[in-house]
């Protein structure tokens, strides 16, 4: 399919690129355009303009800052997963980066493209949940940081202003936590039916913190917080684990659809958490 | 006379490198989509989103004004021009079926049935204007149960009066092939086992690598059309019986295709409609269709309800069995659809040696897709269901799977085998392929391993599933298709052309679209005429150069189109041979074919094929009645079909906390007679083995109660790619064919035939001791999981009866 036809520009800076969504009423930020092309091409939307953010160099790259670490929102997924500093502070992200599509849309598509999209079946909003990261959204003449909790308001929808850029992530540091992505679907190319995103912090055999988080179990990337909390303290033995985990689906309305029903999401997301958190601890 | 029998063969057996796939994998190749001429037009479909539906109005106006637009033609301005697409297949002399139209003219009969087409200067343009075409529909209820439409509750088609197309049944008491069905029935019901079972075959797209495109020159003093099929030549002769050109002014090539899987054995709506848009305008057009169109609109596959009574003896020993089938045509008849589970009509007795056997047949029409040829084309059907009777009636009786199969199958002595639906199987070897399988699989030690993790209660149970098939091949000899009521024949044609440097032009009338003919084709020949390898040319695929040919579907071009190959190139050798003697100044009896040389048997005088070909060139030497040409033709109706057997063991483990069916391993012994090449054989047989995994854990066309295709992207229709796949252990046993000259087989469906039922098989195994005996296809974690959990309930509800 051939997408509607658009007015494009390709700005190189983020000042730039916000002047231009101001300017135009119907416009559209392209990223790795992974998820945005399809629609495109399927005339899913028919923008007038794009804002293609490729050429904008301060979007791209991975940097420390104190007790952060701060991901542009331009970075591929082939960078995140190999990044060496994510994968000493916020080991996750590279596992579940890893788990996206393939090699060809890994080096397209981007960090930042993939949390402003939003799907409820993407593989890093829950991540971003789990971690606590923060969003830095540029405005005209400003900048403002949303946490992951409140970033993220619906299918395909976010804290992103219509004249707004995502622009960095900010994620603390998880340094010696131990982490695992289980994603559970039917062909390796597949989205999520259902994940678990799982970092633990232990002392000696005893879980000290936990972070869950839950993909596709709902409109938005669900925190767990009931099994965090049923977590801590706990041993990181099977039993244990198990117990906590049963709380996985606790408040949740998992969607219905050809791969299951909300039953059937409930009940892995239960699963998939004990797997989840035990492979984080080492024990699984 | 002596042929090249007598030097050890080098080409044939050996496993050359395809010659074609340089140039396929890199792209640098001619797809019809890259195809650009002088003044091209472009094409866009309006689809209809209703499945059923009547057409109330349409504007075109906002269309026709939109930029770059030449015409815009809806069906009511081409009612009388487009004629109706046709079906080859009648089964039955009272076959009903309705009008099938390339554009709805008033009534539509599936979502994604085009409404309107666009002919405009550029392919956007074309596209923009398609978004103006404004269709007035008024909503008919869909038919889309199979079950409910046997009925004819609703109608599909109400002008038909019947959504019933044909009913066919064989009989072997009354085709005097074998005895009376429901005599082995009603004495397994007192004394003996009976096993009843309705298997839903579920609907499934083809899913070739190239979406369909159509480019059509009208320029010149013939219409050339270029299409992304697998049958040109029948495309020709549609194209002039359906739209009244003249057979000898249109010219049709299939450049290089990527894929079709029986998905593109069809002639199309697509097809006529840019045939007419170049009539129309004068100028070249070009269609190529959009993934989401190919998923919804080109012809599906499969789709059918089996209803299956076994009978058998206590020990096992088959009795009869009983078919009756659902099948769904979907909105109209195709090419074949019809034929479609009769292909597999003769198969499902398999491998054995069953007293009776009845099989009936409803073909239905719904409002779905039309469907019609898919890899293994009723085959596969037929195979699923006896393999997974087989286990039944193994679980009954309380033996092995393997050993219940023995008890039943046709030994090696008692070949050739007149089967009980009429079938003459000229040779196989069941036991040889089923030990080797046997052995490079470890049944043992696995069927060690499940039983420790059943007693384990280990989380991840494991399965082990069997298929012991066999399948026709080499579509086929011209006498049955006229019997069975196809209107074509079923020979192949082959010409060589020796031309005057000694290097050799093949031309075959099958049209491969991924197989290797031109590397098989070669070896074929190199053999033959004692010719290199790389001096041999295939050429295939343009009605121009191939003139004769019935294409390439139904595992028939080797068996059917590489014999015609073989025959004409021994009459190359028989017209050389005199020609030969007259120039070496010998008698004719006394020269001796070999290693591509004439020599004088007992002197060291000879002469080469090479030279030979240039001295009939230049002419000089030779008597004045000599032809000045070694040139030959040759057609060849083969006289039976082939039948390739093999023996297939799947070990599967499933995740009982998830419903995940992982295979684990998987070993294929193959037999498809002689060997022309080990290399494209075992490239069939990894393709052929993935397609039928995926019926069995993956694919499957659904539709929403509206009759909207909701797995309309492969988001939803899940094609397995390698990292969802198990290493395969491939082997083979050979057992030649005795009905054609090489003793080859076909090899093209048998991975997808023998597959499926083995992986359901070891899913169902890995589970049944938790009480489950049946699962739908496709195996999904999500039907596992709930078929565990019924299973899971009915044993707590008998506990709870019993205490
Ligand atoms: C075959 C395939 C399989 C896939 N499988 C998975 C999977 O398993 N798991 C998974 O998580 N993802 C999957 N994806 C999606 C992939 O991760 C994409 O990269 C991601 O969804 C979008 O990122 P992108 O950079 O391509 O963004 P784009 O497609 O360019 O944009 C996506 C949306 O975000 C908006 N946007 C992008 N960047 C910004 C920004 N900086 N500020 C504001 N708005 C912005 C765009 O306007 C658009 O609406 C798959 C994609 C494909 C094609």
């Amino acid at each position: 399919m051939i997408p509607v036809a658009f007015d494009y520009y390709a700005p190189t800076s983020v000042d730039e690129a916000v002047a231009l969504l101001r300017e135009h009423d119907d416009a559209k930020v392209l990223a790795g355009g992974q998820s945005l092309m399809p629609v495109l091409r399927l005339r899913l939307a028919a923008p007038e303009v794009i804002v293609d953010l490729g050429r904008i160099e301060e979007l791209n790259g991975i940097r420390e800052d104190g007790d952060a670490l701060v991901i542009g929102a331009m970075t591929p997924h082939s960078v995140v997963q190999a990044d060496p500093l994510i994968a000493e502070h916020a080991s996750l992200i590279s596992l579940a980066t890893a788990t996206i599509a393939d090699p060809q849309v890994r080096h397209r598509g981007t960090f930042g493209g993939s949390l402003a999209h939003a799907d409820p079946a993407g593989d890093l909003p829950a991540v971003a949940v789990a971690l606590d990261a923060f969003f830095v959204i540029a405005g005209a003449n400003s900048r403002r940081t949303v946490g992951a909790a409140d970033f993220f308001e619906g299918v395909f929808s976010t804290a992103i202003g219509e004249d707004e850029l995502l622009v960095e992530i900010r994620v603390p540091k998880y340094t010696g936590w131990g982490a695992h992505y289980e994603k559970f679907n039917r062909v390796a190319q597949q989205w999520s039916i259902v994940a678990v995103a799982a970092t633990v912090r232990l002392d000696g055999g005893t879980i000290t913190e936990a972070r869950v988080g839950l993909t596709n179990m709902g409109s938005t990337p669900i925190r767990a917080t009931a099994v965090e909390q049923a977590l801590v303290g706990q041993p990181a033995t099977a039993e244990a684990v198990r117990a906590a985990a049963a709380h996985a689906a606790d408040g949740t309305s998992p969607p219905t659809d050809l791969n299951g029903d909300a039953d059937y999401r409930r009940h892995l997301a239960s699963v998939l958490t004990r797997r989840a958190v035990l492979a984080a601890a080492g024990t699984g | 006379m002596t042929t090249t029998e007598d030097r050890p063969a080098t080409e044939v057996g050996s496993p050359r490198r395809r010659k074609e796939d340089a140039r396929l994998i890199t792209g640098r190749t001619r797809w019809t989509d890259n195809i650009a001429l002088p003044g091209m037009l472009h094409l866009a479909m309006v689809r209809s989103p209703f499945a059923h539906a009547r057409i109330t109005a349409i504007g075109t106006e906002a269309a026709k004004a939109a930029s770059g637009v030449v015409t815009v033609l809806t069906g009511a301005d081409l009612a009388d021009e487009q004629g109706a697409l046709p079906n080859a297949w009648a089964i039955t002399p009272e076959q009903k079926a309705p009008v099938h139209p390339s554009i709805a003219v008033e009534h539509v009969a599936f979502a994604g049935e085009i409404v309107a087409m666009v002919v405009a200067r550029t392919a956007a343009e074309a596209n923009d204007a398609a978004d103006l075409v404004d269709v007035d529909y008024e909503e008919l209820p869909p038919v889309l149960d199979l079950k409910t439409a046997a009925t004819d509750e609703a109608l599909a088609h109400p002008d038909l009066g019947t959504n019933v197309s044909a009913v066919w049944t064989f009989d072997s008491a009354e085709a005097g092939t074998g005895q009376d069905v429901e005599a082995a029935i009603s004495a397994a019901r007192d004394g003996g086992i009976l096993i009843e079972r309705e298997i839903r075959q579920q609907r499934l797209i083809p899913a070739f690598m190239e979406p369909r495109s159509i480019a059509v020159d009208p320029t010149g003093e013939q219409l050339t059309v270029w299409s992304s099929t697998q049958v040109p030549h029948f495309v020709k002769i549609f194209i002039a019986l359906v739209l009244g050109i003249p057979e000898h002014k249109i010219r049709v090539i299939a450049p290089d295709v990527g894929g079709g899987f029986g998905g593109k054995l069809q002639f199309t709506p697509e097809e006529v409609l840019t045939v007419i848009a170049a009539r129309h305008t004068g100028k070249p057009c070009k269609y190529s269709e959009t993934r989401s169109e190919s998923l919804m609109a080109a012809h599906h596959g499969r789709d059918q309800w089996q209803q299956l009574t076994l009978a058998a003896t206590k020990d096992g020993t088959v009795t009869g069995l009983k078919v009756e089938l659902l099948a769904d045509m979907g909105a109209y008849l195709g090419l074949v659809t019809s034929a479609i589970p009769l292909l597999g009509a003769f198969m499902y007795n398999g491998i054995y040696k069953f007293p009776a056997y009845h099989l009936s047949c409803t073909n239905v029409f719904t409002n779905k897709t039309w469907t019609d040829a898919y890899r293994g084309a009723g085959r596969p059907e037929a195979t699923f269901a006896i393999e997974r009777l087989m286990d039944e009636l193994a679980v009954e009786v309380g033996v092995d799977p393997l050993e219940i199969r023995e008890r039943n199958w046709i030994k090696h002595e008692e070949f050739p085998f007149a089967t009980v639906s009429g079938l003459t199987y000229d040779s196989g070897n069941y036991e040889a392929a089923t030990a080797k399988a046997k052995d490079l699989f470890g049944y043992d030690d696995l069927r060690a391993e499940q039983q420790k993790r059943r007693e384990s209660e280990d989380p991840v149970q494991l399965g082990i599933g069997i298929s012991t098939y066999t399948e026709m091949c080499g579509l086929a000899p011209s006498r049955w298709l006229g019997s069975m009521g196809y209107v074509g024949g079923g020979w192949e044609h082959a010409s060589i052309r020796m031309l005057p440097t000694g290097k050799v032009e093949v031309i075959t009338g099958t049209s491969p679209h991924g197989q290797g003919h031109e590397t098989a084709w070669s070896q074929i020949v190199a053999d033959r005429l004692g010719v290199a390898f790389e001096d041999i040319e295939v050429l295939h695929g343009d009605t121009q150069v191939a003139a004769r040919g019935l294409d390439t579907y139904g595992s028939r071009s080797l068996a059917v189109g590489g014999m015609a190959v073989l025959a004409a190139a021994d009459k190359v050798i028989e017209k050389a041979k005199p020609i030969a003697a007259q120039l070496l100044e010998a008698n004719v009896d006394d020269l001796e074919f070999s290693g591509g040389r004439f020599g004088v048997r007992g002197t060291e005088t000879g002469m080469s094929l090479g030279d030979l070909a240039f001295a009939v060139f230049q002419g000089h030497k030779l008597d004045a009645g000599a032809e000045r040409s070694l040139d030959a033709d040759a057609t060849l109706d083969p006289d039976d079909f082939s039948f390739p057997h093999g023996t297939h063991l799947c070990a599967v483990e499933v995740d009982t906390e998830t419903g995940a069916a992982k295979i684990r391993s998987y070993v294929s012994v193959d037999d498809v007679g002689t060997v022309v090449n080990p290399l494209i054989v075992e490239g069939q047989v990894h393709g052929g083995l993935a397609q039928g995994i995926a019926q069995a854990l993956y694919e499957e066309a659904v539709h929403d109660e509206s009759g909207t295709l909701l797995t309309g992207s492969f988001v939803d229709y899940l094609v397995p790619s390698p990292p969802d796949l198990p290493p395969f252990v491939t082997a083979r046993t050979e057992t030649p064919a005795t009905t054609n000259q090489l003793g080859v087989k076909g090899v093209g469906e048998a991975g997808t035939i023998a597959s499926t039922p083995a992986v359901v098989n070891a899913v169902i195994d890995a589970v049944r001791h938790l009480g489950v005996s049946d699962i739908a296809m496709p195996c999904t974690p999500y039907r596992v999981w709930k078929a565990l959990k019924s299973a899971q309930q009915e044993g707590a509800q008998q506990e709870g009866g019993r205490s």
